[in-house]
């Protein structure tokens, strides 16, 4: 058979063309003609659901090749099959041409690929020698594992302390050593899954740059983001997939970021736009020296929050995900309760005092929250879309919903009737007039939750990631909603981890970094470079500190 | 050939009606397979359990005499568990429920009054809701487990009823037998009918089951019980409190399980003695479950948990088979219950040829 034979030949090349030796761990480099690693044909059911759908991907030797798609586009589905944690339904793959067979994990480690996944799998009361140690065999002796955790770590620019306790690393030094772990099973291919989402722009730098030496050796990267900035900077080829299938295939350098967006999208995305002027109208939120204790060891406490939000303005807060943002959003809100744990000299919506009051009583006074999880946060994941508006809305309606008697019969026709207006204003795609929140998709139901307290016109939005996961045609259309919100007098406040987005919309940033909020500055004056370290924790104390923002 | 269960994009609700008639069928089979194994006719077996005891009119007035109590205790902990509260202890607050309410006839025993029977079963409500509270408490101020601590509240509650009837309590010219004095006729809750057992405890059922139905289905209150049983912090954001749902779940639930000690106490047995505690409070278990938690439901869940025990003791006598039985063929309930319940969520896919074979295929072809 002609594959037989073609594997063959390059199995002969292989050992012929070995040309280069890494320094470091002695693995031949072998011919760039042959690609690394190939799909081919790869389909992958979920019962109905075509995950993947007749995937094709090659990915050279010696390159930096991206695998771009919105959320749902089945790039972890492939990304999985390859490293041998999902079995595809039908397709194969090859490795230097040869058929390979990754069953679990364990065989693609020892193929040669290795992977830094996006949430890190370590133990935070182990050192990181013994996190690394737990992923090879137990001859290894431990002193072993840090000594070459330490030359690798040295050799690639990745300092990272052997005998440190994982627990008190931040987010970059924990990927590191996820990182440091990949790279000591000397893997040809290192598959990374979104590696910047949780770093600040210099700490991505430094990724960029280890990932070019890795590149300079001869290995290969499979690098899966929606960051289309990143991606033209880093890498020479990407394949864009959209519903499951592979729509191109290119070098993202010839295409600005527009264009591969669109690709991914399957569609033009509406600009966000923003009327350029800076009208603000009476303080809505203000909140002076707001402390609370950490209410579990895994959040985080709040140190001396200062935070005004005028009508009229979107003020954004940056930061990286688990500084502080849900527990600041619990404490806005009133979710967080009223007792002891939360401390501030200020905290009033409206001009009115709202520390004693609980979430519902601060909705009577015209504040709306979209908190960052959907499902089982924000909704009710097996309750209809029409039982989710009472979720949010039977103390702040209660004129129009619940009536003199708290009898339900009494406003299920209402309900409904605010469910398909909140539907058909925010464009929400279902598949029966009144489905179960968990049975929409993530944009449509971000959609559907963002659109529930519009439809109230509040008076103060605060949102906790407003688009995460979102396609990029919602994330468009709930930006555009929520500036508009503000311009219609309204005051926003924004948290989000997304700085493309805090750009598009805020009229203010401030940045969260350990539980404490820096300064709000206007959003014309930032750059990246000062978020970035900012969110680092280290304020270039410009003298502004105290002062009283806006 | 591979079976997997796929999850519905929505809840069938086929299903979610016909899920317990389903776990019933199953039931039977597996009773007749244990019939067969014990060696006993098995159609002869089912008869006497299942048919035999509706056809007389006196096992009929026993299986509402059951039913009572496993009616109002599964209503209790129908809404408890909607809430996301598991109270596994309705047995101990059934009996302080009986033994609270008992105090007026035993220490006011000349006490006549058409005030006495009221204040027996609002003083019966109270004991069960009261002695609730102490694991709804626990929980929602120490965040203790209410599994263990209402199970253990149990045990408590039988040896201080047990002590009571054996001490202080005891009827002094009752020859030495544990009990109290018998009620007199005020204490007495009156039966439905002058030859009946059954007594006004069945409308008490009732009239709570369609109470509990209308609180949960049409009221706000009901709509908090549902959102916090599912999802605790979606409940904070709606504003509501779930350690005051804990609390409140379990006082309504010990209340009815109170409720339905005292109608038992003052209905059937018209003392209070130290066979109270005969497993009502756990078979209630099965009942709320095969009731699918509403409350009409758990009324024709009661009536077939209760033929179960009839007919267990209709086939002790005439097929010789030992009261374990009866208890097995409630397990049996319980367990296709909860597994039939999985057919509401998700649904069987069965595909031939396992993904090991297939690949096994795939590389000879490539070969």
């Amino acid at each position: 058979m002609p594959g037989n034979k073609q594997s063959d030949e390059t199995t002969g090349a292989c050992q012929s063309v070995t040309q280069a030796t890494d320094p470091l761990l002695g693995a031949p480099l072998l011919s760039p003609q042959v690609p690394l690693v190939e799909a081919i044909g790869i389909t992958k059911l979920f019962g109905e659901l075509k995950a993947n759908d007749s995937v094709d991907l090659t990915v050279q030797q010696g390159e930096i090749h991206a695998l771009l798609g919105e959320n749902g586009a089945g790039k972890s589905t492939l990304v999985k099959i390859l490293f041998g944690s999902l079995q595809p339904t039908s397709g194969s793959l090859r490795w230097l041409g040869q058929p390979l067979n990754v069953a679990s994990p364990s065989e693609a480690r020892k193929t040669g690929i290795g992977m830094v996944f996006q949430h890190f799998s370590l133990f935070d009361a182990l050192t990181v020698a013994d996190n690394i140690a737990l992923g090879f065999d137990s001859d290894v002796s431990l002193s072993e594992v840090a000594q070459t955790a330490r030359q690798v770590s040295v050799d690639y620019g990745l300092p990272l302390d052997p005998s440190a306790v994982v627990g008190d690393l931040s987010v970059g030094e924990r990927q590191r050593i996820e990182i440091v772990r990949c790279l000591m099973q000397n893997p040809q291919l290192v598959i990374l899954d979104e590696p910047t989402s949780v770093l600040t722009p210099q700490e991505a730098d430094r990724l960029f740059e280890v990932l070019f030496r890795l590149r300079d050796e001869g290995r290969s990267v499979l690098y899966i983001s929606h960051r289309l900035e990143e991606v033209r900077r880093l890498c020479t080829a990407a394949t864009i997939m959209r519903h499951g299938k592979v729509v191109d295939v290119c070098d993202p350098r010839d295409s600005s970021p527009v264009e591969l967006a669109a690709r991914m999208v399957g569609g033009d995305i509406a600009d966000v736009t923003r009327a350029e002027r800076d009208q603000s109208g009476p303080i809505i939120l203000e909140a002076q020296n707001l402390s609370a204790e950490a209410a579990t060891p895994f959040s985080v406490r709040l140190s001396k929050i200062n935070l005004h939000v005028h009508a009229g303005e979107v003020v954004a807060i940056a930061g990286i995900s688990g500084n502080g943002q849900g527990e600041l959003f619990a404490a806005l809100s009133g979710e967080a309760g009223v007792t002891g744990a939360i401390t501030c000299d200020t905290l009033r919506i409206a001009d009115k005092d709202v520390a004693p009051l609980d979430i519902s009583q601060r909705r009577k006074l015209g504040a709306a929250f979209v908190p960052e999880e959907r499902l089982g946060h924000a909704t009710v994941p097996q309750m209809e879309l029409s039982e989710n508006v009472l979720l949010s809305r039977h103390a702040s309606d209660k004129d129009t919903l619940t009536s003199a008697a708290p009898i339900r019969r009494k406003f299920t026709s209402e309900l409904s009737a605010i469910a398909k207006r909140v539907c058909d204003a925010m464009d929400v795609r279902k598949g029966t007039a009144d489905p179960v929140a968990a049975s929409l998709s993530g944009g449509n139901l971000q959609k559907y939750v963002v659109g529930r307290e519009l439809d109230r016109a509040p008076k103060l939005l605060i949102v906790n990631q407003p688009t995460w996961g979102v396609d990029a045609g919602a994330a468009a259309q709930i930006r555009q909603d929520l500036i508009n919100l503000a311009e219609a007098g309204a005051a926003v406040l924004v948290i989000s981890q997304d700085l493309d987005e805090i750009f598009q919309i805020a009229t203010k940033i401030a940045v969260m970094s350990d539980g404490q909020l820096s300064q709000a500055e206007p959003a014309k004056a930032m750059t990246r470079e000062r978020i970035g370290l900012l969110m680092s924790g280290s304020d270039d104390a410009d003298g502004t500190n105290g002062a009283r923002a806006a | 050939m591979k079976v997997q269960l796929i999850k519905r994009s929505q809840p069938s609700n086929w299903l979610a009606l016909t899920s317990p008639l389903l776990a019933l069928a199953l039931t039977m089979v597996a009773g007749a397979i244990m019939f067969a194994l014990l060696g006993k006719n098995p159609a002869t077996g089912l008869y006497t359990y299942f048919i035999q005891p509706l056809l007389d009119p006196w096992s009929r007035d026993q299986i509402l005499v059951k039913a009572t109590p496993l009616i109002l205790i599964a209503i209790g902990l129908a809404i408890c568990f909607r809430s996301g509260n598991w109270n596994i202890g309705a047995e101990g607050q059934y009996l302080i429920g009986g033994m609270v309410g008992a105090t007026i006839p035993v220490l006011f025993n000349t006490w006549d009054s058409p005030m006495v029977l009221p204040l027996m079963l609002v003083m019966g409500i109270a004991g069960g809701a009261l002695y609730g509270a102490i694991p709804g408490f626990l929980k929602a101020k120490f965040n203790t487990n209410e599994i263990l601590t209402s199970l253990m509240l149990v045990y408590v509650a039988q040896q201080f009823v047990d002590w009571l009837v054996r001490g202080p309590w005891r009827d002094p010219d009752g020859f030495g037998f544990p009990g109290t004095k018998s009620f007199n006729e005020s204490a007495v809750l009156p039966a439905l009918f002058s030859t009946w057992d059954a007594h006004y405890g069945a409308v008490l059922a009732v009239i709570a089951a369609i109470i509990a139905w209308f609180v949960l289905s049409k009221t706000l209150k009901g709509f908090e019980v549902s959102v916090l049983g599912q999802s605790e912090r979606a409940g904070r954001f709606a504003g509501f409190r779930p350690a005051a749902m804990t609390i409140f779940a379990f006082c309504v639930s010990g209340g009815l399980a109170g409720l339905a000690g005292i109608a038992e106490v003052s209905g059937s047995v018209e003392k209070l003695d130290d066979k109270l505690s005969l497993g009502y409070g756990f078979s209630a278990i099965i009942v709320a479950f095969l009731g699918r938690l509403n409350p009409l439901g758990i009324i024709a869940a009661g009536i077939v948990l209760a033929l179960t025990y009839i007919g267990g003791e209709a086939a002790q006598i005439s097929m010789g088979l030992s009261d374990r039985a009866a208890r097995v063929f409630q397990g049996l309930l319980l367990f296709f219950v909860l597994a039939c319940d999985t057919l509401i969520h998700y649904r069987i896919q069965v595909t031939a040829g396992s993904a090991s074979a297939a690949r096994a295929a795939r590389a000879e072809g490539a070969g």
